[in-house]
């Protein structure tokens, strides 16, 4: 499962979440949705320290975040 | 062995799981948001009622999976003091924006502050009619270019931007009145606290509370969604101030 999961279907590619993202791993992608937006995407799993920026500021809740869990 | 993941965040269970109509960039989509991460939050998904103004979240009761009722144009808050006295066990909320709540509807939330019934009030104040194509609001700032002050807004012709806080914190009958900014993450944060500080004090029956909502509406506001956010930081926080204006004993 990915930390971040971007919901493609419900993002308008407004770009606020990338404007936020302290460690710049969002990008918008080149495909279209069903709506004609070209959703944002993560270019880094790993990455993502999981603040929780993109959360906050998406207006369609396209974003869900996950941890794994330490052994 | 599968991964154990655990979670940070998830769509709350009070959303209906719906693409919401809201322009791209469209903070309305933000206030909701914390709308339904409170109402999970706090438990009030069974008993709560939202009451939806005329303007772009006139479909807001779609998006929620609690009961809604829709007013007639700035008279939520009538409508929600109705609904509170015959219904007393309820959380009854009210979504307006600005032309619906400081425009047509100024004389029923003034009054409904006065009375200081236990109803609280989410108010998006983005500078603008959004729905109709960006005509001039009472929160149209000075000098800021609408549909109907293509010159931009003047103190001669259009009077002066209403700061509406400000107004019913002068008021006796409300518990909690602030001003918060859904442009950062930090003030979303802030403003989630200050809507939780809103619910409390309907919920725990002090009086009357008020959240106004800085917010952008980028398409007719004709910029990006991440220039509407700077605006909104440099030339609507000077004139509209953050804070909290009245917190009576009790609310936390």
């Amino acid at each position: 499962m990915e930390r971040v999961s971007i919901d493609e279907q419900r993002c308008k590619s407004c770009g606020l979440c990338i404007s936020v993202c302290p460690v710049k791993i969002l990008i918008i992608s080149d495909r279209l949705n069903a709506r004609g937006f070209r959703p944002a995407q993560c270019t880094d799993q790993d990455k993502c320290t999981s603040c929780g920026s993109c959360v906050l500021v998406c207006p369609d809740i396209a974003i869900e975040l996950h941890r794994e869990v330490k052994a | 062995m599968a991964e154990q993941m655990k979670v940070i965040y998830e769509r709350p269970k009070s959303w209906a799981n719906k693409v919401t109509h809201y322009c791209p960039g469209c903070t309305h989509g933000v206030a909701h948001r914390l709308i339904a991460e409170l109402v999970d939050e706090m438990d009030l998904l069974d008993k709560t009622i939202g009451v939806w103004p005329v303007g772009c979240s006139v479909l807001g009761y779609d998006y929620f999976d609690f009961d809604s009722v829709e007013a007639a144009h700035g008279r939520a808050p009538a409508m929600a003091t109705g609904i509170k006295v015959t219904n007393p066990d309820n959380f009854v909320f009210t979504y307006q924006g600005d032309g619906d709540l400081a425009s047509i509807g100024m004389a029923e939330i003034v009054h409904a502050a006065a009375r200081g019934w236990p109803i609280t009030a989410i108010f998006i104040n983005n500078g603008n009619y959004g729905m109709t194509g960006g005509q001039m609001a009472p929160t149209t700032l000075l000098g800021q270019k609408t549909t109907t002050s293509p010159l931009g807004r003047t103190p001669q012709d259009n009077g002066f931007p209403i700061r509406v806080a400000e107004m019913l914190a002068q008021l006796d009958g409300p518990a909690y009145i602030a001003r918060v900014s859904l442009d950062s993450p930090v003030n979303i944060r802030k403003a989630k606290s200050a809507m939780r500080k809103a619910f409390n004090a309907q919920i725990r029956g002090i009086g009357f509370s008020l959240v106004e909502c800085l917010s952008t509406c980028p398409t007719n506001w004709r910029l990006t969604p991440v220039e509407s956010m700077e605006r909104v930081r440099k030339e609507v926080m000077p004139y509209f101030p953050l804070g909290e204006f009245k917190v009576v004993e009790g609310v936390l």
